[in-house]
């Protein structure tokens, strides 16, 4: 545990952002008017799969107020060719396919044509007069379906690879991965033990409040402006730049306040399409996506289905382990099925152990990263197998975890080993919570635990602070804000320059201000992109103390920086700001800046407690109590990290108990509105209580570890752990919905 | 070209009074938005599903995308833009900040227009009232815990200050 004592850190200040954000200020890209504004309106195919046999849109381009029209012709041809986003990669020529169709649609909502005219409903009405003439082709939507030899084909040319080796024949199948340790037979020969299981969970959505946006201005001189709703502007820049072949140099990407991302704002929809409708219109044009675009053509996480084998021996020891996963990866090769393949046996130690992992492509949106991209189904399924191992051996849930639970040292699947972690933490404040030692009485009430993993990445981050004459500081850093992280960041520059959270004034810079910063994403931004503000400090003190030197007639190293932030040095001693002003008095104006590029995952493990009261007539749960607990290294801002918890949990709650994509007989979404697609609210959750575990990252300078994604991930198997204690019945379906549960009560003999 | 001819509403937001054209079809949410300059309330769904661009109409919490523009002749409105007094923040805006209750922010107008109608009827509301009450705004961010305590602390602070 870390026992250091902080000033800033730790503490809890109204975020920079606060004001402008409780009173409307705040610009988010929907907000953007800028003069002679254009309004567009995407055309999305109504099929799940067809040939797109001619487009028509003069009867559009006609329609007074119409400025401009687009379609897949009006887009370059862009090769084969990887490109990474940051957080996993992209073939640069399906991007482009994703944004514009050009001979096919491979799922309902896949963009066709966009029109820019002077009034969003104009342009809708001329949408509707653009003639697309189809061939429907079949279309397939379950991942094991879509498997088949003789599953209607998404691309013609797709060849499974699998370990480097290319299939002769095309199939849905992108890729096959493979991850080995031990000898898994010898294994299982081992276990006096073994369990079973198959999994299926359903595609849902990163379901962000705010709408996909963007606002594009092409100038005649080439250069192209982009305002946009993303979690990572330089990404969208090369992304953009990419799909319509112009220098990246041409292109300044401005990321306005974010309403929500969660993984699924790093990917480009709008950006290059409504950059064409800006060129061909010689105006500014925004694109917002209603959200039944959002649903149908934006990307939501796999569904999947799972066969996990797990042995034991009779002491709880888990000794052998097989996964065979295939995830969607929705109409576009790069689904989740990496993390996936990653994160099944990520929490427990188990020394024999294979996993097969199947990218499949089907006839649904191409999915993007969701909130620890592809854990939280591994989870659902290996936590609730975990539970069955200690029944048989009758052990407690806990005690086998704490038996198995991975610590320094131990190797994963795919083969790294970890540094210090703290999942054996996170279970030891579960074990001496109030929550765990409150003993759940009632009839159809059950606990159940599960525990979660997700890697959390470094990536690229830049700060540089500018010091003004009061000595106050100008923060300028490049990760879009999407949950206090300016707030988050700007503290540990304040800690390390003796200086408050107030002095700081941090902003988001566009890609023409700020250094290069890879997306808001993987659990990264306090831990890297305030690594790099915390070392902007340190640049900044390196200067003030060459500079002190020659005021305070004493050599550079006799300077020292105290731990409160002050110089002293041959006599003399200032605090930071005192310093500063009288440097900046003397002419010398002061920018510290840093670039860091950390390697090392921050290993953010988690472990919950859900206690549920099942309905016996309807099948509905309702959540009593809630306790997450992780391992945050360490707390920047507890409000925040708290909030992180709460939020992620609360996802994962919906992920486990409503949300869903139904489809239609021709494969089309039923639901793509909130009200159906039914997101939680307000009334269906309990308060969420957090417990911070503390281990202190050494590859941080204050400790820290990601915190976003970990807690989504153990909630589907805590609440199916819980479910089954209430009512002896074992969900293996995601979501487990009223319908669901009530039927797997009635078929199930040994329920209560 | 529009469809149809605009029409002259009068009304009166946040205290002023104010007219507009709009169109026939466009919604409340639209006019103050494109029309009047009013972003803070935000379009989340378009339907009335996710509560983003509440408003008050005459007191009443209302999705200003199922409402007309050329409902509100003669009407009261208030926006998130109205909640604060000139320079300083009204209870339910500071306890939003000091509680941490907003993350990304998109859904805050719309929740605290609507906690303020409450709160303003029920300073003391309980937190299953504060849930009932404010189940029609959505918030993807949060987890609803820290909203659910800032409607609460900010009761209690305008019940103080009262």
């Amino acid at each position: 545990m870390t026992t250091t004592q902080y000033r800033v850190i730790g503490s809890r200040p109204v975020r920079h952002d606060g004001a402008d954000k409780v009173t409307g200020k705040a610009i988010y890209t929907a907000d953007m008017k800028l003069p002679g504004m254009l309004s567009g309106f995407v055309l999305r195919s109504p099929h799940a799969h067809a040939k797109i046999l001619s487009i028509d849109t003069s009867e559009a381009e006609a329609m007074p107020g119409v400025h401009a029209v687009v379609t897949g012709a009006d887009f370059p041809n862009v090769e084969d060719k990887i490109a990474d986003l940051g957080e996993g990669s992209v073939n640069l020529a399906y991007l482009s396919t994703n944004c514009m169709a050009q001979k096919k649609v491979l799922y309902r909502g896949h963009a066709v044509a966009a029109v820019a005219a002077t009034d969003v409903h104009i342009a809708e009405e001329a949408a509707a007069k653009i003639k697309v003439e189809y061939e429907v082709l079949d279309s397939v939507t379950w991942v094991l379906d879509a498997m088949q030899d003789d599953a209607p084909l998404l691309h013609e040319n797709l060849l499974t690879d699998s370990l480097g080796k290319k299939a002769e024949t095309p199939s849905n199948i992108p890729v096959h991965m493979h991850f080995e340790k031990g000898d898994v037979a010898a294994g299982f020969a081992e276990a006096d033990v073994i369990i079973e299981r198959e999994f299926k969970t359903a595609t849902v959505h990163q379901g962000y409040i705010e709408p996909h946006a963007v606002v594009a201005d092409y100038n005649e001189d080439g250069r192209l402006r982009i305002w946009t709703a993303t979690q990572g502007s330089f990404t969208c820049r090369q992304q953009t730049a990419e799909v319509l072949q112009i220098p990246l140099g041409n292109v300044l990407v401005t990321p306005c306040e974010i309403g929500g991302g969660f993984g699924g704002k790093i990917t480009v929809y709008l950006e290059p399409t409504a950059a064409l409708l800006s060129k061909k219109s010689g105006r500014p044009v925004r694109i917002t996506m209603t959200r039944a675009d959002v649903f149908e053509a934006s990307g939501p996480t796999p569904g999947s289905y799972m066969r996990i084998k797990l042995g034991a021996k009779n002491d709880g020891t888990i000794v052998a382990g097989e996964a065979w996963l295939a995830y969607d990866a929705g109409a576009y090769p790069g689904g989740m099925i990496g993390p996936g393949c990653m994160c099944v046996f990520s929490c427990y130690d188990i020394e024999h152990a294979v996993v097969d992992g199947y990218d499949v492509c089907l006839n649904k949106p191409k999915t993007s990263a969701y909130r620890a991209p592809g854990a939280t189904q591994v989870a659902f399924a290996v936590e609730q197998l975990v539970d069955e191992l200690a029944e048989k051996l009758d052990m407690c849930a806990l005690e086998i975890r704490e038996k198995n639970a991975v610590k320094e040292g131990a190797r994963r699947v795919d083969g790294p080993v970890y540094p210090p972690i703290g999942l054996e933490q996170c279970l030891d404040a579960l074990k001496q919570s109030e929550h765990w030692n409150t003993p759940l009485e009632g009839p159809h009430r059950g606990r159940g635990i599960a525990a979660g993993f997700w890697f959390g990445c470094g990536l690229k981050s830049s700060a540089a602070c500018t010091v003004n004459s009061d000595g106050t500081i100008n923060l300028l850093e490049g990760s879009t804000d999407i949950g206090g992280s300016r707030t988050s960041i700007a503290m540990q520059l304040a800690e390390v320059l003796g200086l408050e959270a107030e002095d700081i004034n941090p902003q988001v810079g566009d890609t023409d201000t700020a250094g290069y910063t890879d997306v808001t994403g993987g659990s990264r931004v306090t831990f890297a992109t305030g690594m790099a503000a915390y070392e902007a400090g340190r640049d900044l003190q390196q200067q003030m103390k060459t500079l002190a030197a020659e005021l305070w007639d004493c050599s550079a190293e006799e300077i020292t920086v105290n731990e409160d932030g002050s110089f002293s040095g041959n006599g003399n001693q200032l605090g930071f700001k005192e310093l500063a002003s009288q440097l900046f008095a003397a002419g010398e104006h002061l920018v510290g800046r840093a670039t860091v590029s950390p390697e090392c995952p921050t290993n953010g493990f988690g472990a919950h407690i859900a206690d549920v009261e099942v309905d016996p007539e309807t099948g509905k749960v309702t959540i009593l109590r809630y306790t997450t607990i992780q391992d945050a290294g360490k707390a920047i801002h507890p409000s925040y990290v708290e909030g992180q918890l709460q939020g992620g949990t609360v996802q994962g709650i919906g992920w486990a108990l409503n949300e869903e994509y139904f489809f239609n007989d021709d494969d089309t979404m039923a639901n793509a509105d909130f009200l159906d697609y039914r997101v939680p609210t307000m009334l269906d959750v309990p308060m969420i209580e957090t417990i911070i575990v503390e281990t202190g990252n050494p590859d941080h300078p204050y400790g820290v570890r990601g915190v976003g994604e970990t807690p989504i991930v153990p909630p589907p198997a805590a609440l199916a752990n819980a479910i089954y204690n209430a009512t002896n019945t074992r969900m293996t379906e995601l979501p487990m919905s009223p319908p669901k549960l009530w039927k797997a009560m009635q078929s199930d003999p040994s329920a209560d | 070209m529009p469809a149809t001819k605009k029409v002259h509403v009068t009304t009166t937001i946040n205290g002023e009074e104010i007219d507009f054209l709009c169109e026939p079809r466009h919604s409340l949410l639209e006019v103050l938005r494109d029309n009047l300059g009013l972003t803070g309330s935000k379009e989340g769904c378009n339907n009335g599903n996710c509560g983003a661009c509440t408003v008050l109409l005459n007191g009443r919490p209302v999705d200003s995308c199922l409402v007309l523009g050329v409902e509100v002749e003669g009407a009261e409105i208030e926006t998130v833009e109205g909640i604060a007094c000139s320079s300083s923040l009204h209870p339910v805006q500071e306890c939003f900040l000091e509680g941490a209750a907003l993350q990304c922010g998109i859904c805050t107008p719309g929740f605290l227009v609507a906690a303020k109608a409450l709160l303003d009827k029920d300073p003391h509301a309980s937190e299953e009232t504060i849930r009932f009450n404010l189940a029609g705004n959505l918030c993807r961010c949060t987890g609803y815990d820290k909203i659910v305590r800032a409607v609460q602390a900010a009761g209690q602070r305008m019940s103080a200050d009262a």
